[in-house]
């Protein structure tokens, strides 16, 4: 199976990605070589077989409904490229 | 040609949890920006969700109130779009196996009760908010709003008017609100609506393409949103042009829906089960719970009334119309002791049109149902007349003073003493010779100006009864 | 002193030998002197010292315990709060974490001095940590060779004896990998054994912390402090903690091991087979009885494996957008832009590949053939373990098929890459725990010995690499230049 470079840039978008023009045969390349190999499950017979999401088969856990959590907002905006009044600032949202 | 109007909803209740479906910090409102989004609200690295107990059991409440299929074990997903009010690049939300699956729930519009099925409602996590005040040409973002717990409940596309929808959004409404697993506040966007809506000819059976409406957040907007679409539909179709499925912004000020842009580009959300969580298992143990805790359903609650307390379907719909109301007319009955007409009279009448007049919820009133129950107790026992309550009760309202205190502070008492209302019927005789010589001839009506005179004379407080009797005695003579 | 274990470390701190701060201050010299390996992305000298005097009050007043005032190098993918927290790439290398993971939570209330931060392969991304934004990491036994991935750091770390032990996680094989390819100890625990709060999520229903340390003696010490259950890792198990060190001495008298015949095909390197032939027989020696087992459909466990991890880091990393943290690019024109150029700017290749594999695998059309199967035959590979694991104690064969390559070899096929990990990532599937343990060498490079056992055996798993450690010495070799 190969991907072509279409493929990858609506991918990529849809990763919100940014590759370069000049890398994009390259990642064809090998998410084409990846398929391949991942074609090779068509092989099992998974016929009855329930998908395992996890290791464990156990339950979810569940919180009792308290809120602990205080005001740290400084704190973590220590970390924020840009904020103002409080707020994390990105380019204009458009509706 | 004649068409026919398909309307789906998708309902956002946001849950009445303290703290939000996957981490420990508050869903208060209204608080500073960001100032309630903790580390698991922000995605920052590293961070897990765990599960709400609460949020859980809230929907298994709606859900046994609807009498919809709850699942055995529900699993949470993640829906995969980038935008800057969703911290993690996904929302954490059900796909597969949602908590509450297939139920219903009947609308009545017109007389007529209508059964509008619902398809699913399953729990998801809020985003957060975009504020597009100008910060130098930016958007800022706040995330306190993110990770509080939603319910989204998806009808069928039963409904056939606006009218219709209206009428379901505000039985959902109705119900979250009597359940306690929302908050209603349609203001604060606590509860939300999202409406599809098609066209197909009368009597055709597959569906037209639909417009999706987005966030027409009050049911004004929601009936004029739907009817300014239809007719945009009906009006393209006819010209020879088709819909296209999108979603669409209803406009209030000028009062049209037009496309949004930025959704158009085909999404592709790529729910898959979140690997942080774990399966739901919705246990016997719970169930059994939640519904001994589940409270008398509105439906239910409006069918007691008319049977107890006799009250016409219109009485009966208004006063079950919200848990609080309808708690409130039954505490003022047990209290009071009177009979329920007197009390829904004075509940819908005099107690609900000071409510709108002061435009406050029933949690908020002056008056509480004991203290209304007070006065109608005095009512009854004519220790006053009702035209006295009103006096009343408007001073119950400007102060914390019990109805008894009222009557004796203003002296309200009613005169019931005989010989008392006697003193003043002769001295009306006596002062209006000319209207006793025209009753006597015959006019009945002049006997509504004694009447009048003497509830004057006494301030009000002759009781009715007894005037009304001794007039007629003393004026046969 | 930095050849000593961690026992005898806690003896000598307690003896007053040395102090923590003479400790940690000698760690931090050798730190210092074996720059050129590149193990450590940020060493955290003051943090360090602090808590060494802080351990050496500690240590004076009785409720100290063994792991107080003893050096231990973190990972850099578990967040430390106050120490900058990259996971290896671009995209957090302004990133001071606020907040510390469970883990280190854990270390710090046990009294340990955290040295500073391990380099490792982007976002645990590769076998080589070649992926890693600050450069490959060499192998101690031969500097010209990769020390395996993604925790090639910690490896490195604890084979050049910069630290006494040193965390790792593994998704596919990241602790045992490197543990192998330059010779310690590692433990791949239970999935849900270790918390995995503040371990920086590559692939949530695989990633699993353990420790690498020079011996299965001072690994069941490290383990002793990071297993547990946490309230705040809903994939977190609530089950006892068992006494990691009381049976490390146990016989291994009638011990059964299985040998999964799978493990033994063509793509094995003679040498490496024969030094787990020998391996083996040493076992045989202590009591134990071997018998040949199947995995049937290990083969399935790579594709599997690299469409559900690929899947699950896809949405992983979206929270990286330069928004609330990370890096930002440079004047974005609009929303996407930033979006777009932030992610491309910062994310290295082999993320790239992955992201977008996972997106690909997930997106409309391709889930119900990728990772709707691949869920299948992760079902299939589990119960081909439990079976396994029905007939013998615990199953043993190689880590990795090569010992370690030369820097630069495989970077130009991922694929190949891919394929090294076969003998690995079907464990990741199951959530079983697993150990890596030098057992020899081949061409002068360090082989490791792989012990799969049931879940939560992780005492046993100890037991029985102790036991093997107790009768060789290859656990306590050196790499020259490094003694």
């Amino acid at each position: 199976m190969s991907l072509t470079t279409d493929e990858i840039k609506k991918i990529a978008y849809l990763a919100r990605l940014g590759i370069d023009e000049s890398d994009i045969d390259a990642y064809a390349n090998d998410l084409s070589n990846m398929l391949d190999l991942m074609t090779q499950m068509g092989k099992a017979n998974t016929a009855g077989i329930n998908p395992m999401a996890h290791p464990m088969d156990q339950m979810q856990r569940l919180r009792p409904d308290v809120a602990t959590e205080t005001n740290q907002r400084d704190h973590f905006q220590a970390l924020a490229p840009q904020t103002e009044a409080g707020l994390y600032l990105v380019p204009k949202v458009l509706d | 040609m004649e068409w026919e109007t398909v309307i789906g909803l998708e309902i956002h209740a946001q849950m009445a949890t303290k703290s939000k479906i996957f981490s420990a910090a508050s869903t208060a409102y209204g608080a500073e920006p960001n100032t309630q989004a903790c580390a698991v609200d922000l995605g920052l690295p590293g961070v897990l969700p765990v599960l709400n107990e609460e949020a859980v059991r809230m929907a298994v409440k709606f859900g046994m109130a609807i009498e919809a299929e709850i699942a055995d074990y529900s699993v949470f997903a993640r829906k995969n779009y980038f935008y800057p009010d969703l911290p993690k690049g996904y929302q954490i939300s059900q796909m597969e196996l949602p908590i509450v699956g297939i139920g219903h729930l009947d609308i009545e519009v017109d007389g007529e009760t209508k059964r509008i099925g619902v398809t699913r409602a399953h729990l998801e996590e809020d985003a957060g908010k975009s504020l597009h005040e100008d910060f130098h040409g930016l958007t800022g973002i706040d995330l306190n709003r993110a990770g509080t717990p939603l319910l989204e409940i998806v009808s069928e596309p039963d409904m056939r008017s606006a009218k219709e929808a209206v009428a379901y959004m505000r039985k959902i409404h109705e119900l979250v609100r009597y359940l306690e697993i929302c908050d209603g506040n349609m203001q604060e966007g606590s509860f939300r609506c999202d409406a599809n809506v098609s066209v197909r000819p009368k009597g055709q059976k597959e569906y037209g393409t639909r417009a999706e409406l987005k966030n027409i957040n009050s049911f004004r907007f929601v009936e004029k949103a739907i009817n300014i679409e239809v007719e945009r539909q009906i009006d393209l179709i006819e010209a020879g042009g088709s819909v296209v499925q999108e979603t669409r912004l209803y406009d209030a000020d000028k009062n049209e829906t037009r496309s949004m842009r930025s959704k158009e580009e085909a999404n592709d959300y790529r729910y898959f089960p979140d690997p942080d969580l774990l399966s739901v298992e919705i246990t016997d143990e719970l169930r059994a719970q939640v519904k001994a805790d589940l409270p008398e359903l509105p439906s239910i609650k409006k069918q007691r009334f008319i049977e107890q307390y006799s009250h016409d379907n219109e009485t009966a719909t208004l006063l079950t119309s919200s848990r609080e109301l309808a708690d409130f007319f039954e505490v003022v009955v047990k209290q009071s002791g009177c009979e329920a007409r007197l009390c829904s009279n004075w509940v819908s009448g005099n107690f609900l049109g000071a409510l709108n007049k002061a435009n406050l919820e029933i949690t908020a009133s002056p008056i509480s149902a004991e203290r209304l129950a007070g006065l109608l107790k005095r009512i009854a026992d004519n220790t006053i007349s009702g035209k006295i309550a009103k006096q009343v009760f408007d001073a119950l309202w400007e102060s914390d003073l019990t109805t008894d205190e009222v009557i004796e502070q203003q002296g309200l008492k009613q005169i019931t003493d005989s010989g008392a209302i006697e003193v003043i019927i002769d001295k009306i005789i006596a002062d209006n010779p000319a209207q006793v010589e025209q009753y006597l001839s015959g006019k009945d009506k002049v006997f509504g100006f004694f009447v009048g005179q003497v509830m004057k004379a006494s301030h009000g407080k002759a009781n009715p009864g007894e005037v009304n009797k001794m007039l007629q005695g003393k004026l046969k003579r | 002193m930095h050849n000593k274990t961690i026992t005898e470390l806690a003896k000598g701190l307690r003896e007053k030998e040395f102090s923590s701060v003479e400790l940690t201050q000698a760690y931090l010299d050798r730190i210092n002197k074996y720059q050129a390996l590149n193990c450590f992305i940020t060493v955290a000298e003051d943090h360090a010292l602090e808590q060494a005097k802080r351990s050496d009050i500690q240590l004076a007043s009785a409720g100290a315990g063994l792991l107080t005032g003893i050096p231990i190098a973190q990972k850099d993918i578990f967040c430390t709060q106050g120490i900058k927290t990259t996971c290896g790439s671009k995209m957090l290398d302004n990133f001071i974490a606020p907040y510390n993971a469970t883990v280190i939570e854990k270390f710090n209330t046990a009294g340990a001095v955290t040295l500073g931060k391990l380099n490792m392969d982007e976002f645990a991304m590769g076998s080589s940590n070649e992926t890693s934004f600050y450069g490959a990491v060499q192998n101690p036994w031969d500097t010209n060779t990769v020390p395996g991935g993604s925790s090639g750091g910690s490896a490195a770390a604890v084979a050049a004896r910069l630290s006494p032990a040193v965390t790792g996680t593994d998704t596919g094989g990241s602790i045992r990998q490197p543990a192998s390819l330059c010779g310690i100890t590692g433990l791949k625990p239970t999935y849900g054994r270790v918390s995995r709060y503040g371990m920086i999520a590559f692939a949530s229903s695989l990633d699993q912390g353990g420790p690498m340390a020079r011996s299965a003696e001072d690994a069941a010490i490290l383990m002793q402090t990071m297993a547990g259950f946490d309230t705040k890792d809903s994939t977190s198990v609530d089950r006892e903690v068992p006494n990691y060190s009381a049976g490390l001495n146990n016989s291994l008298e009638g011990l059964k091991i299985g040998l999964p015949k799978e493990f033994f095909d063509e793509g094995l390197n003679s040498d490496i087979a024969s030094a787990i032939e020998i391996a083996v027989n040493e076992y045989k020696k202590l009591g134990a009885e071997i018998k040949e087992v199947s995995l049937p459909n290990m083969k399935l466990a790579i594709p599997a494996y690299y469409v559900i991890a690929s899947a699950e880091c896809s949405a992983n990393l979206s929270r990286y957008d330069g928004v609330r943290f990370g890096y930002r690019c440079g004047d974005p024109a609009d929303l996407n832009d930033l979006y777009i150029r932030s992610r491309g700017e910062a994310f290295g290749a082999e993320v790239k590949r992955r992201i977008l594999m996972g997106t690909y695998a997930l997106s409309a059309g391709y889930y119900d053939a990728y990772y709707i199967k691949a869920q299948k035959v992760r079902r299939l590979i589990s119960g081909d373990f439990s079976q396994a694991l029905s007939e013998v104690d615990v199953l043993m064969g190689p880590v990795s098929p090569t010992t370690a390559f030369g820097i630069g070899e495989k970077t130009n096929d991922p694929i190949e890459m891919y394929l090294a990990d076969i003998y690995t990532i079907a464990v990741n599937l199951a959530g079983l725990p697993a150990m890596s343990l030098p057992a020899g060498f081949a061409n002068n490079k360090p082989v490791g010995l792989q012990v799969i056992g049931n879940y939560f055996t992780e005492d046993r798993l100890l037991n029985i690499a102790h036991q093997y450690q107790q009768v060789t010495g290859w656990h306590q070799q050196t790499p020259q230049g490094f003694e």
